[in-house]
């Protein structure tokens, strides 16, 4: 018995759906952000599994990419989430309403 | 054959139960350290796909620096507020659904592909090809990856500058 590619994209497709299950419940921002790094964490190893079994580093490489960035886009998230706090003294989503019509 | 089963059995058992730790825990504080359990984990599934490299990655950029980061934030966020942020969830029901549903999805379209189950062989040292292709055939978004840092760096400065 083998660990085939189906079983590592399973994986990554419940990773997927319990970030995406932590971004529609959580209130607080930070709470917001980490459920987007699981979601994100799942797409890498999504790609690192289909170069493993097509044999390509190509994949590897575009992993190597969607880090860095990944971790350039929570940085800048969390100075948002900081300087939002400085201006409205709040962390929780729902109160950030200034832009309701 | 049966230690590569009985090592992804492991790893995802670790990944899942992080993860849901990460997005049930009440307390903030407990969610990051969780999220760093996660990111551990996923590491050890690159290692599992022979990508050794990339678990380094992730490692030292994902567990070493975002955690650190994010760690940051909660403190900093706390003392601004002046009480611990504790997570009041939102409708639990509603993010069941959604997530149910797009997992049941995702699921269904990987039921009716056709996917590989032997690996291939990769002959040569995959952490010698992904250099030798990043900086031949990749050079150039390399590159703007660099200038991407560049400017996230000057986008966070500018948020972080003090109050006039």
């Amino acid at each position: 018995m083998t660990v085939g590619l189906g079983a590592y994209l399973t994986l990554a497709a419940v990773l997927f759906a319990i970030g995406f299950f932590g971004v529609v419940t959580r209130r607080n921002t930070i709470g917001i952000l980490l459920g987007i790094e699981l979601m994100l964490n799942a797409v890498n190893i999504n790609l690192v599994a289909f170069a493993r079994f097509n044999a390509d580093v190509v994949g590897m490489i575009f992993t190597t990419f969607t880090i860095p960035i990944t971790v350039a886009e929570v940085a800048l998230g969390l100075a948002i989430v900081i300087l939002i706090f400085r201006t409205k003294r709040t962390a929780i989503a729902d109160h950030l309403d200034i832009l309701r019509g | 054959m049966t230690l590569e089963v009985v090592t992804f059995w492991g790893l995802s058992v670790l990944l899942i139960g992080s993860a849901l730790a990460v997005v049930l825990t009440k307390n903030l504080f407990h969610s990051v350290l969780y999220l760093a359990l996660s990111l551990t984990a996923t590491a050890g599934v690159f290692l599992a796909l022979d990508a050794e490299f990339l678990a380094a990655v992730q490692l030292l950029l994902y567990a070493g620096g975002v955690v650190t980061i994010v760690v940051f934030a909660i403190v900093v966020t706390e003392r601004l507020v002046g009480e611990r942020i504790t997570q009041t969830s939102r409708s639990i029901l509603t993010g069941v659904v959604l997530a149910g549903a797009l997992l049941l999805g995702l699921l269904r379209f990987l039921r009716g592909a056709d996917l590989p189950v032997e690996r291939p062989v990769i002959g040569v040292d995959v952490t010698r090809a992904i250099g030798q292709v990043l900086l031949t055939e990749f050079v150039l978004p390399f590159e703007l990856l660099a200038v991407l840092l560049l400017v996230g760096l000057l986008g966070a400065l500018y948020f972080a500058r003090p109050e006039e």
